[in-house]
């Protein structure tokens, strides 16, 4: 049977199949369907899901649950390695015990990201750890499940990277038979294992590097695609680079070998060997920086010396690909004529984002922007307060990840004294993802910003998604409500003030007072999203 | 039936982009179109996006369907169809138009600061659209005779059906509604779909 399915309900399906036990995650476009759907399906099929304050405790959550013998998958956006990378080098080292599969979810030219184009592959190299790339919904569904099998096989974590093209993609994708889940954890202490202290540390990586040897031994014989075609060239690629070649190949009605390559990490090497070693050239295609490029420029050296490897002087290094770049990239390394369609260019204004009508924002911003003196600097964060930075409120003068606008806040405060202003707004969800350490700073290293937490009771730019201040789960259990400001209070803030932004002269009289304090301030302008509101309404109905 | 299938499994990749704001419900119409044309044994690829850029910005989504479909994308200049659910919106799809694709435009504008006059998209139109251009009053019928104006992506979806400009049969198209608006919507969408098939005779 078929389905259409989004790239991440793949993600879901496979995962399911493959008998997954225990779910955790952090939202982050592309990746936030997948937590999405797992909330409300967890409990049908006996599966536990949390989502976790931040990467992560989501990441941990599920090491924990792995070293007891489950089966755990954990998904994120791309920055979101960056912060639970801290967890994720050492668990390559210990290994797992229940198998154990991460999505990474990357997105090139940045539709939903405001940090930076991140490549993640390159974690793979520096944690050692097997990265799959999937090129479609289809492929997302069965490459979870090899990412089960291969966990399952030689005890390590493993990454399926995905795309925005290929997170949220739609196509058929064969339905195959759910796994009952049986969860039967049971932590049995082997301090061997789960210790990564010297000495035993270097062992665990010799360990490791052998396991990695293992399975490119293993992807030799893998389902990575060789499709027979003429000629004394050659493409290799991976992940959604794959379809747009597949196009330009039937549009220019030629036909050329092409290594279309499951595995980013470890590279089955014998297999490009003998693929590059009877041509002339050959053209790397992959999106983001040359990767692939740099390894089979290697590879040649041994098989093919004179081979010559193209890739980034036809590509670009920064925005995804599509049919048309991938065309002319191939039209001039197979010196055939791609032809670009002639379009008309109409020039329009930008429609920027905005923030939703009723949205509680709104009277926090117009309020800022009515009472900052001249000169004041704007700090912004990761979430729909992100919006500031867009006309009419354009207030915002840096911006970079989660829970910096407080952490740069106190830099800038520290550097320019009292010579200038600074607020810095934090939404509910940056705060308790990565707020709270960079609050304590301003308290232990004495600064004095005033930040507005911007809580709307919910994590709603990534589709609402429940998180530690609104007292449900990510099952949509009843859990502790934690209160911001008694949370703000006990990291030494003095001045702390919640208010509903709609009182909007309460919050003009506050902003006012606390912009003249020595200390740092804090006010939470608490407000429920308003479309979240109308959700709650219609469900309660 | 099974032969018409056959010839529609010849013929070339099929590509629509739907064209509007966040908030008009572009995810939902581009599951009603797949799975019609999933219904009438196409294969497909869609693309969409989420998060930052929905929040009321401009969206493009495609839907290719055909024999095999590869990319997810649609390619420069190869749109057969344009739905917009705005009017300034469907300027945006230039980048997709050849002088062969086919309009389907909502009239109905959603301002917002910097926008140009009427008269000026009006002008912009006359360059860009070389083929046919069905200019129609979908959010003002929805809002008229259903009292919601959200319905004019489901009316114009349905009347593209009908009027032929999308391969697919209303049959199907009334099919895929069923499946993919929720019970508690599924009347007034229903009446939408009705309402396109009396409008494009």
């Amino acid at each position: 049977m078929k389905k259409i399915l989004l790239g991440n309900e793949a993600i879901v399906q496979g995962a399911l199949e493959a008998g997954v036990e225990f779910v955790s995650a952090y939202p982050g476009t592309p990746s936030s369907e997948i937590g999405n759907i797992f909330g409300d399906i967890a409990k049908k099929h006996g599966v536990y899901f949390e989502f976790s304050p931040n990467e992560k405790t989501a990441l941990e959550a599920s090491i924990g649950a792995s070293y007891s013998g489950l089966k755990c998958l954990v998904s994120m956006k791309h920055f979101g390695v960056n912060v639970a990378s801290d967890a994720l080098l050492p668990f390559a080292y210990t290994g797992t015990k229940g198998p154990t599969v991460v999505v990474v979810a990357d997105d090139p030219s940045c539709w939903s990201s405001g940090q930076t184009e991140q490549n993640s592959r390159y974690f793979a190299h520096m944690g050692h750890i097997p990265v799959l790339e999937p090129s479609d919904a289809q492929e997302a569904k069965d490459y979870v499940k090899l990412g089960f099998q291969i966990s399952e096989k030689f005890k390590v974590p493993v990454i399926v990277r995905i795309t925005t093209r290929v997170a949220h993609q739609r196509m058929p994708v064969s339905i195959g038979a759910v796994k009952k889940a049986n969860p039967k954890a049971k932590f049995v202490k082997d301090v061997k294992k789960f210790v990564t202290m010297p000495p035993r540390v270097l062992e665990m990586k010799d360990e490791l590097l052998k396991k990695i040897e293992d399975i490119k031994r293993f992807y030799e014989d893998s389902s990575a695609s060789i499709e027979k075609g003429k000629g004394s060239i050659g493409i290799i690629t991976s992940g959604i680079s794959y379809l747009y070649i597949k196009e330009v190949l039937n549009k220019l009605n030629i036909s050329i070998p092409v290594l279309k390559l499951g595995f980013f990490y470890p590279l089955p090497e014998k297999k490009i060997k003998s693929f590059i070693k009877p041509l002339k050239k050959v053209l790397i295609v992959e999106e983001l920086e040359g990767v692939l490029e740099k390894e089979v420029n290697v590879l040649a050296k041994e098989v093919n010396p004179k081979l010559k490897v193209q890739g980034k002087d036809l590509l670009p290094v920064s925005r995804e690909f599509n049919v048309d770049i991938v065309g002319l990239a191939i039209g001039k390394f197979a010196n055939k004529n791609y032809k670009l369609a002639k379009t008309t260019s109409i020039d329009l204004p930008k429609r920027f984002p905005r923030l939703c009508p009723e949205c509680p924002y709104w009277f926090v911003f117009s309020a800022v922007k009515e009472i900052a003196p001249k000169g004041t600097i704007f700090g912004g964060g990761i979430g729909c307060y992100m919006l500031a930075g867009f006309p009419p409120h354009e207030i915002q003068d840096y911006l970079l990840c989660m829970g910096s606008s407080v952490g740069v806040a106190h830099g800038i405060k520290k550097a320019v004294g009292d010579k200038q202003k600074l607020i810095t707004f934090m939404g509910d969800s940056s705060f308790f993802h990565a707020g709270i350490p960079a609050i304590i700073n301003t308290v232990f290293n004495k600064s004095n910003p005033l930040i507005i937490i911007m809580d709307n009771r919910i994590t709603a730019m990534t589709g609402h998604q429940p998180n530690p201040g609104m007292g449900k789960t990510g099952m949509w259990e009843d859990t502790t409500d934690l209160k911001i400001e008694n949370i703000v209070k006990a990291c030494g803030v003095k001045n702390v003030k919640v208010i509903d932004p709609q009182n909007i002269n309460e919050l003009k009289a506050t902003i006012k007072d606390f912009i003249n304090k020595k200390e740092v301030s804090v006010i939470v302008a608490k407000r429920i999203c308003a479309l979240w509101a109308r959700r709650m309404k219609r469900r309660n109905k | 039936m099974g032969k018409e299938n056959e010839a529609k499994k010849q013929m070339k990749n099929f590509n629509i982009l739907i064209a509007g704001t966040g908030g008009q419900g572009l995810i939902t119409l581009l599951q009603i179109v797949s799975e019609a044309a999933m219904i009438e044994g196409y294969d497909i690829k869609t693309a969409e996006l989420h998060g930052l850029s929905q929040r009321g910005g401009s969206i493009n989504t495609h839907i290719r369907l055909g024999k095999k479909v590869y990319s997810p994308l649609i390619s420069s200049g190869a749109a057969d169809l344009v739905i917009s659910l705005e009017n300034l919106e469907a300027l945006r799809a230039a980048p997709f138009v050849s002088p062969k694709t086919k309009f389907l435009i909502n009239c109905y504008s959603l301002p917002f600061v910097g926008t140009i006059s009427e008269k000026e998209i009006d002008k912009k139109m006359n360059k860009l659209i070389k083929g046919k251009k069905y200019i129609i009053s979908a959010s003002e019928i929805c809002k008229k005779e259903l009292g919601k104006e959200v319905l004019s992506g489901v009316y114009l979806v349905s009347y593209a059906s009908f009027k032929k400009i999308l391969p697919i049969k209303p049959n199907s198209i009334s099919k895929a509604i069923k499946k993919v608006i929720p019970k508690k919507y599924l009347d007034m969408n229903l009446k939408a779909f009705k309402l396109a098939q009396r409008d494009s005779k």
